[in-house]
């Protein structure tokens, strides 16, 4: 099922004027914004189909800056985010992009943020303001965020995932999804773990702490934000 | 939860005794994992947005940022009122209402996407101008949204509900059927007549290419959301005095999804056919592209 429920058709509050334009462009912002975990510093913003023919006329690229910012989809300063994040100092530029891509409303998503954090995110807008996200880092997933989701990047081993659900288990949260993509076999692995509840700070942290696992990130764009969580690529180093 | 057609909702409906407003908040808290009194908290959340943009739109200059569009939502409720209206007093209401909210959607005001904002204006007009009709309480209101939820659902997982997926229909047309069926369903009509009021309005409006003017939520989709009001009560009244919908309404909803599979990109969103690439239309793109510039 695409759409989960009652809420993803009545809903959301947003500002206008176009719920998979401006809506859910802004859920895929927040959403990004959420697994950097800091505000980017420099975004590049692609646009393909739908989403590149008519960006400006429904303030798609309003709405990503917006999501960028950290707003929700109903925030009152939404028509102002350009500007906002401009003076906020993001570097931030629009293109409309070449190529295939997987859905009418694409947008691919380049951001860099403080501490070197990086991130490339490929997201869809599929209507009524939801979204999936399809690619993070060049990995392949599919997951929506209409829940919490966790995003675990492990080596490709017998048992990571045992581990990992075991670890959910113990803090007593059901997986409502779970997908896995990997580089190449025993290679660098990513697994996305859709959650019927929120996670806390030290269920994370123990699973960075899971032999063969890299780094956690974690994204809820429903909730407030957390505290910056620490960065993958320095986890995988330790 | 534990429908995935239209027919699985009715019967559900009937096993348990329950309205499809109520069965859906049944279903909801079961999804969510939280409790009927939350979820029923939002929605009267939403409810309350609703009426707002209603008013909103009634009240304020409602000009949008391409200054194209605005304010016919106070055109038509002063003609309502001053003049004789064709439709009759109720009816115009609730087409004002549709408009009104499309309206503050389109200058960047606050809606709630029902199911998208390029629809937005359709279930608020149907509803509020329902709920002054006939006295409702915004409790009774708000199990009416359960409802219209429900049978989104169903459209949205065996369709589609974006312009840029399946035209239109999927989006107006959508919303239609599901005020539709709602509606029935707050007259006291039972699930059965409401699952027939969907079908009855979705082969209305099958077909109805996406166009927007400049890839604009403005012309036609506002004028779309008041049409659709109108069309959405009809559909109701048909229902209600047992017109039925002889190809049953999960096969309509099916048929929604060739036609929108089969629709030409340029008539799904993208400003590439229909009204927006009419000489007026291309000519008003222009103009906008040098007001950005």
């Amino acid at each position: 099922m695409r759409f989960k429920d009652v809420f993803s058709i009545i809903g959301p509050s947003m500002i206008g004027p176009s719920s998979s334009h401006t809506a859910g462009a802004a859920r895929i912002g927040l959403a990004a914004r959420r697994l950097l975990g800091v505000m980017p510093e420099v975004a590049r913003v692609s646009f393909y189909g739908s989403f590149a023919a008519t960006y400006q006329g429904h303030g798609t690229d309003t709405a990503i800056a917006g999501g960028l910012l950290g707003f929700h989809t109903d925030d009152p300063n939404l028509p102002d985010a350009i500007e906002l994040a401009e003076e906020a100092g993001m570097d931030l530029t629009f293109r409309e992009g070449k190529g295939l891509f997987p859905h009418p409303n694409t947008v691919r998503l380049e951001l860099e943020g403080a501490g070197g954090r990086r991130l490339s995110l490929l997201g869809t807008s599929i209507g009524g303001g939801n979204v999936e996200i399809v690619e993070v880092n060049g990995f392949s997933v599919k997951f929506g965020c209409s829940c919490p989701a966790l995003l675990v990047r492990h080596r490709d081993q017998p048992g990571v995932i045992a581990a990992l659900t075991a670890a959910l288990q113990g803090a007593g949260l059901n997986i409502g999804g779970l997908s896995l993509s990997r580089m190449e076999r025993q290679g660098e692995a990513l697994a996305v773990v859709e959650l019927d509840g929120e996670a806390q700070q030290e269920l994370l942290h123990l699973i960075r702490q899971l032999p063969n696992v890299l780094g956690t990130d974690y994204v809820n764009i429903n909730g407030e934000e957390e505290e910056p969580h620490e960065l993958s690529d320095v986890e995988g180093a330790e | 939860m534990n429908f995935r057609t239209l027919k699985e909702l009715s019967e559900r409906c009937k096993e348990s005794g329950l309205t499809i407003g109520r069965l859906m908040l049944q279903q909801q808290a079961r999804e969510s994992g939280r409790d009927e009194s939350v979820e029923f908290a939002s929605m009267k959340e939403y409810y309350g947005i609703m009426k707002e943009a209603v008013h909103n739109g009634l009240t304020r200059d409602t000009t949008s940022r391409s200054g194209l569009t605005g304010l016919d939502a106070q055109r038509v409720a002063a003609y309502n009122e001053n003049s004789q209206p064709s439709l009759g007093g109720e009816t115009g209401r609730a087409m004002a209402y549709a408009l009104a909210v499309s309206e503050v959607n389109a200058s960047m005001g606050r809606i709630v996407a029902t199911p998208t904002a390029g629809s937005c204006g359709i279930i608020p007009g149907v509803f509020v101008s329902s709920q002054e009709r006939f006295d409702w309480d915004d409790d009774r209101m708000v199990e009416g949204l359960f409802a219209a939820g429900a049978i989104g659902y169903v459209i949205a997982n065996n369709s589609f509900v974006s312009g840029a997926e399946g035209g239109c229909q999927a989006e107006v047309g959508s919303a239609i059927g599901m005020a539709a069926g709602a509606l029935v369903e707050l007259r006291g009509g039972t699930p059965e007549q409401a699952v027939h009021a969907v079908g009855l309005a979705l082969k209305n409006t099958l077909g109805l290419i996406c166009d927007p003017v400049g890839g604009l939520v403005e012309i036609p989709c506002i004028v779309r959301n008041g049409f659709g009001a109108v069309t959405a009560l009809a559909a109701a009244d048909m229902a209600l005095a047992g017109v039925r919908s002889v190809i049953p309404s999960d096969e309509v909803v099916q048929v929604m999804l060739e036609v929108g599979a089969a629709m030409p990109e340029k008539h799904r969103e993208t400003a590439g056919g229909g009204l927006a690439q009419t000489p007026t239309g291309k000519k008003l793109m222009e103009g906008l592209r040098k007001k950005k510039r």
